[in-house]
């Protein structure tokens, strides 16, 4: 997986990420799971602008409808178009997830590196740090910072969520890191006097990208399932978003009434982390090898 | 091995007790000093500290009353929803895990896994809400809610609680059955295995005897980390379904700032967490005696 520091090292590595690009574009699970990914990629971003009915204003006055050819998935008790407000409700998710995660990959691979390069003290206090952050469940460690912070805006959400995954994500940084600090090429740097910061992020980081990059994307799918899952005990996205778990909130109490208002958006988070799934599963597939 | 699970452990609960402190002082903007909120961090600390280790966990800040009386209950609910959840994942992931392992490589194998690990990524509310449009609503065989009244009988607790545990138990079912495979395709390759196959022994009894038993390890290990994400995984679906556990205690404790009753219901998570690790490394170490050999490790 590590390419060698020698003169050939940059074609070779070169041959081996086309040969996973050719191997990625030949997985019918990665071809799937993508599709579906940009599917919701060009509906966050078109947004209102493809959507038949305005997925947060418009009020038809037809309140509470089944599903029919004028609205393909019905409407709500306010007479919104759920069609719309589906295609509608990708945008903040596909907002706020990433740019956690990104946080989260950021301040987690940090802290990875330098637990895993200096070891001793600051591996052992850090490490401690993050076994007693990991012994909370994601979800009650979040509703409590929530709570003690007091703000339920969208940025407090996203620092929540990069917040709890950093210690996942340095985890499993700091164990490719182990690895990768006994080999040649760091004493080598080390021995030619370069600084720490250098050999961390210039030397041993290029060398641990793949395991990384496959631990964003798993690290991905986590952050919808927590955005949704907060956003739906009231914890996350707030109304007028069109978020689908937003709808759900709004809507679970009448599905025996309109089931259309819940299966569609429920149908929707669905597909989105299945698809990243699908993704994910291929990426580790390929890295692997 | 059981000192060593403890000393990683237990700095975790300084680190909550931290953490609990810090939302504490939050809450003095809120409420006046009966409370002793306005007392210096560390005081409070000290003393809520002594009171937690005598098994004191404080007083409610909303209702006044020890928040072990509310607690305790919850605990209870909620333990029965993950037993019930365990008790239907267990067996249903080590079988599929199993059976998708001694088929690697082939179109069995990868459709289970695939299957399987979607699942665990599809947040127990989306399982848990369509579950309820189909068995509750359209079918009607089982009830929306999951709390029933008291004195209610086993079966209807059971029948009360079988769509939150089923909701809980698909997004383990990845989780277990991934980790199964992925033991027995390493039994199916170790050394052990091919000498017990050169030896004569029968098919089934390779499987039965040298594989299954080394290829369940891994399996316990994982069981027990993934009682950390049940508990979370309990906020959502107790909320959904309406049921008064641990985590709709949590969760009410946020939405109320009831930051005593919040801090303790924390700790008894993560002591939860810390006794189930614990047992699974007992557990661990009855199943593998060489493991405990090897205790200064």
């Amino acid at each position: 997986m590590s390419s060698v520091a020698a003169p050939t090292a940059r074609s070779e590595a070169r041959t081996a990420r086309r040969e996973r690009t050719r191997l990625l574009l030949r997985s019918p699970s990665f071809i799937i799971g993508a599709a579906v990914i940009l599917f919701w990629v060009a509906t966050a971003l078109l947004g209102s602008r493809i959507t038949p009915y305005d997925p947060v204003f418009d009020q038809t006055p037809d309140l509470s409808q089944a599903p029919s050819g004028d609205h393909w998935f019905g409407t709500d008790r306010l007479g919104r178009d759920v069609f719309s407000r589906v295609l509608a409700g990708s945008r903040d998710i596909l907002i706020v997830a990433p740019l956690a995660t990104l946080l989260a990959m950021i301040f987690g691979t940090t802290l990875g590196l330098i637990t895993g390069y200096f070891r001793g003290v600051a591996d052992d206090t850090i490490s401690r740090i993050i076994d007693a952050v990991l012994a909370i469940p994601l979800i009650v460690m979040a509703v409590t910072v929530v709570a003690a912070l007091g703000s339920r805006s969208t940025w407090a959400v996203t620092v929540v969520i990069a917040i709890v995954f950093a210690p996942i994500v340095a985890r499993t940084v700091r164990a490719a890191v182990l690895g990768e600090a006994q080999l040649d090429y760091v004493e080598a740097a080390r021995l030619r006097g370069e600084r720490a910061p250098y050999v961390m992020f210039s030397e041993v980081l290029p060398n641990v990208m793949p395991p990384i990059l496959v631990e964003a994307t798993i690290r991905l799918g986590y952050a919808i399932f927590a955005v949704a899952s907060l956003t739906f005990i009231g914890f996350g996205l707030q109304p007028p978003s069109a978020d689908w778990a937003v709808q759900l909130t709004d809507n679970y109490n009448f599905m025996a009434e309109q089931w259309w208002t819940v299966a569609f958006p429920a149908l929707a988070i669905a597909s989105l982390v299945v698809a990243l799934n699908l993704v994910s599963d291929s990426f580790q597939q390929v890295f692997e090898r | 091995m059981i000192v060593f699970a403890l000393g990683q452990l237990l700095p975790g609960n300084v680190g909550r007790a931290v953490l609990g402190n810090f939302a504490t002082e939050e809450a003095v903007a809120a409420y006046n000093h009966a409370h002793g909120t306005d007392r210096s961090v560390v005081v409070q600390y000290v003393d809520w500290l002594r009171g937690a280790v005598q098994g004191d966990l404080g007083t409610s800040f909303v209702s006044d009353t020890p928040v072990w009386d509310q607690l305790g209950p919850a605990l209870v609910n909620s333990l029965k929803l993950a037993l019930f959840a365990f008790v239907l994942v267990v067996p249903f992931g080590i079988l599929g895990g199993v059976f998708a392992g001694l088929r690697v490589g082939r179109p069995t194998d990868r459709a289970i896994t695939v299957v399987g690990l979607s699942l665990a990524v599809v947040p127990e509310l989306v399982t848990g809400l369509l579950f309820i449009l189909i068995f509750s609503i359209w079918l009607g065989w089982l009830p929306v809610t999951a709390q029933t009244d008291p004195g209610a009988g086993i079966f209807t607790q059971v029948e009360y609680l079988a769509l939150p545990a089923m909701a809980l138990a698909i997004v383990l079912f990845g989780y277990i059955m991934r980790i199964t495979r992925a033991g027995v395709v390493e039994a199916l390759d170790a050394d052990y295995t091919r000498t017990a196959y050169l030896k004569g022994l029968p098919h089934k009894t390779v499987i039965r005897r040298h594989v299954l038993r080394n290829a369940l390890m891994p399996t316990i290990a994982v069981i027990a980390t993934q009682v950390g994400y049940l508990v979370g995984g309990l906020v959502v679906i107790e909320y959904l379904f309406n049921y008064r556990g641990i985590g709709a205690l949590v969760l009410n404790a946020a939405v109320q700032k009831d930051f005593s009753l919040l801090t303790a219901g924390v700790i008894v998570v993560g002591i939860v967490y810390l006794l189930v690790t614990l047992v699974a490394d007992i557990l661990f170490g009855l199943l593998n005696p060489r493991i405990r050999y090897q205790v200064g490790e």
